[in-house]
């Protein structure tokens, strides 16, 4: 069992390199060669996720079209600079690559942070609270041949919501949270899976998002206008053009329109506080006839911006970097932060979790089934 | 009340796990993390009802400091989007820094109140913040009485 979760979660058997390969990949292999050395949760973490620097970036298994993302950013800001900023410090200001530089800049962080941070990952329940979930719902006396619906109603802020029990994660799920199935975790707050920035994007990660789009946008507008402006300058001067000045603009062309299109949207979200999935859904749309509305929302825009963007940083739930106990019994996550009485606090749960622990059959077929056991059992 | 197990550290070198209670949380204002100050009736027997309803309110105000979205949440968000949030790769949050108010706090009631009547809190950052997990030990002094929702057995080995 043991050799299996360890076998199929080795990242270096992974078929995609790492983005921005780290010097810590050495510490990995070294730790690897050592026997029985303690191993971290992220070893044996249910979800599909990958994660590199050994627990420190997360990503999703299936990385979307990130690299095309970069890509696309890279190479159009990199002929921007080599081949319009020179022109245009000449004929202009050279203010033009100290704004592009900082935009640019600004667009790599944040499309970087997006990426590597865990959106809100919940931690799947463990088996003493499903087994007492359990038993609160049999003991609502569902005794129909169906399975029981699994929902439960709750009142936020005078405004009836349902949560639904998630059959994977084995707990109902907080208000706003939603499981992503191409991670197969349940995320808070979940707003859509990104392909273009390979994760999920949910309460931990969405003002970096949202920074990213706004900031791209610039970016790109920034580019069109002054590539518009070379084409301009070009022809009034009549000097010589480059290929690569046209293929800035065809880009940028495309792309300006759906990223103010995107972050457009994300700001009316935003001044809104809902988020995507709401919006798809219809959750507060009221179009079932009902009077709903987003319990949500602090019926004031600037609240609502200043809620969705500057609340302070929640913690990680899922403890990636955290040591396994010795016994190699599977806890569930705690906070991503070094404590002084973490060491006495392990101990202490593992004599509490020793005895609770079993294995719990999971009715729904586990992406990979050691990796249910080791982390739910 | 027991007194069997006078510390944490006897509880470590005995135990007896009997049950789980969980502590769920409360929706009603939102999302805040808030949990519910009904008091389990598992617990009737083990614990005088205002000591747990005081430790759940503590820590629902430990919460409720922590995400308070005020002027100075405004200026540190602010502060972190124009430095494109490198400053919380650098810098502990405010979150963190209650947080680990939050597990002192813990440690030190389950030191002086639960850990002398058999119990023990679990700190619910462990937990996915969905719940305060309430460990009940074995209640020697009463002739090894176990309650009717004992864990079902199953336990793998590992």
């Amino acid at each position: 069992m043991k050799n299996c979760e360890y076998q199929q979660i080795d990242p270096q058997a992974l078929p995609t390199p790492t983005p921005t390969p780290p010097p810590h990949h050495g510490n990995d292999t070294e730790k690897k060669k050592e026997p029985r050395r303690p191993r971290r949760k992220w070893e044996v973490f249910p979800g599909k996720n990958r994660f590199y620097c050994n627990g420190r970036i997360i990503v999703a298994r299936q990385s979307g079209v990130l690299p095309l993302t970069l890509g696309l950013i890279l190479v159009t800001s990199g002929l921007f600079f080599i081949f319009d900023c020179p022109f245009l410090v000449k004929h202009l200001t050279s203010c033009i690559p100290v704004i592009g530089g900082v935009l640019f800049v600004f667009v790599l962080i944040t499309l970087l942070q997006t990426s590597f941070t865990d959106p809100g990952i919940l931690p799947r329940a463990t088996p003493d609270e499903a087994a007492d979930i359990e038993k609160q719902i049999d003991n609502t006396g569902n005794t129909s041949y169906r399975p029981p619906p699994r929902t439960k109603e709750v009142l936020i802020n005078q405004q009836v919501v349902k949560l639904k029990y998630c059959f994977t994660c084995k707990m109902f799920r907080p208000p706003r949270t939603s499981h992503c199935s191409l991670c197969d975790n349940c995320v808070e707050r979940f707003d859509h899976h990104c392909p273009w920035v390979g994760n999920c994007v949910g309460k931990r990660n969405y003002r970096f998002f949202y920074t990213f789009i706004v900031s791209l946008s610039f970016l790109t507008a920034f580019i069109f206008g002054c590539v518009t402006t070379h084409l301009a300058l070009s022809m009034w001067f009549c000097s010589d053009l480059q290929s690569f000045t046209a293929v800035e603009l065809v880009i940028c062309f495309f792309s300006v329109w759906s990223i103010l299109g995107l972050s457009g949207f994300h700001t009316y979200l935003v001044a809104s506080n809902l988020t995507t999935n709401e919006d798809i859904k219809g959750s507060w749309s009221g179009k079932s006839g009902e009077d709903v509305t987003n319990p949500y929302s602090h019926k004031n825009i600037f609240i609502n911006c200043c809620s969705v963007l500057c609340a302070p940083m929640p913690p990680s739930l899922i403890d990636r970097r955290g040591f396994l106990p010795a016994d190699e019994s599977a806890q569930t996550g705690s906070a991503d932060i070094e404590l002084p009485t973490l060491a006495a606090k392990s101990e202490i749960n593992v004599v509490g979790a020793a005895f609770a622990l079993q294995k719990s059959p999971s009715p729904v077929p586990a992406p990979c089934d050691c990796h249910q056991n080791s982390f739910c059992a | 009340m027991a007194t069997e197990f006078h510390n944490l550290q006897e509880l470590r070198h005995s135990p007896s796990l009997v049950t789980k209670v969980f502590i769920q949380r409360d929706y009603s204002e939102g999302t805040v993390c808030r949990f519910q100050a009904k008091f389990p009736s598992e617990l009737d027997n083990r614990i005088e009802r205002t000591l747990l309803e005081e430790t759940v309110k503590t820590l629902n105000s430990y919460y409720a400091e922590a995400e308070k979205i005020g002027g100075q949440s405004y200026l540190e968000g602010c502060l972190a989007c124009a430095t494109a949030y490198i400053i919380f790769l650098c810098m502990e949050t405010r979150y963190e820094k209650v947080l680990r108010k939050i597990s002192g706090f813990i440690q030190e009631q389950n030191e002086k109140i639960y850990a002398p009547r058999g119990l023990l809190l679990t700190d619910p950052i462990e937990r996915g913040m969905r719940v305060l997990e309430i460990s009940v030990f074995e209640d020697r002094g009463s002739g090894g009485s176990s309650p009717s929702s004992t864990m079902s057995s199953g336990s793998s080995a590992r």
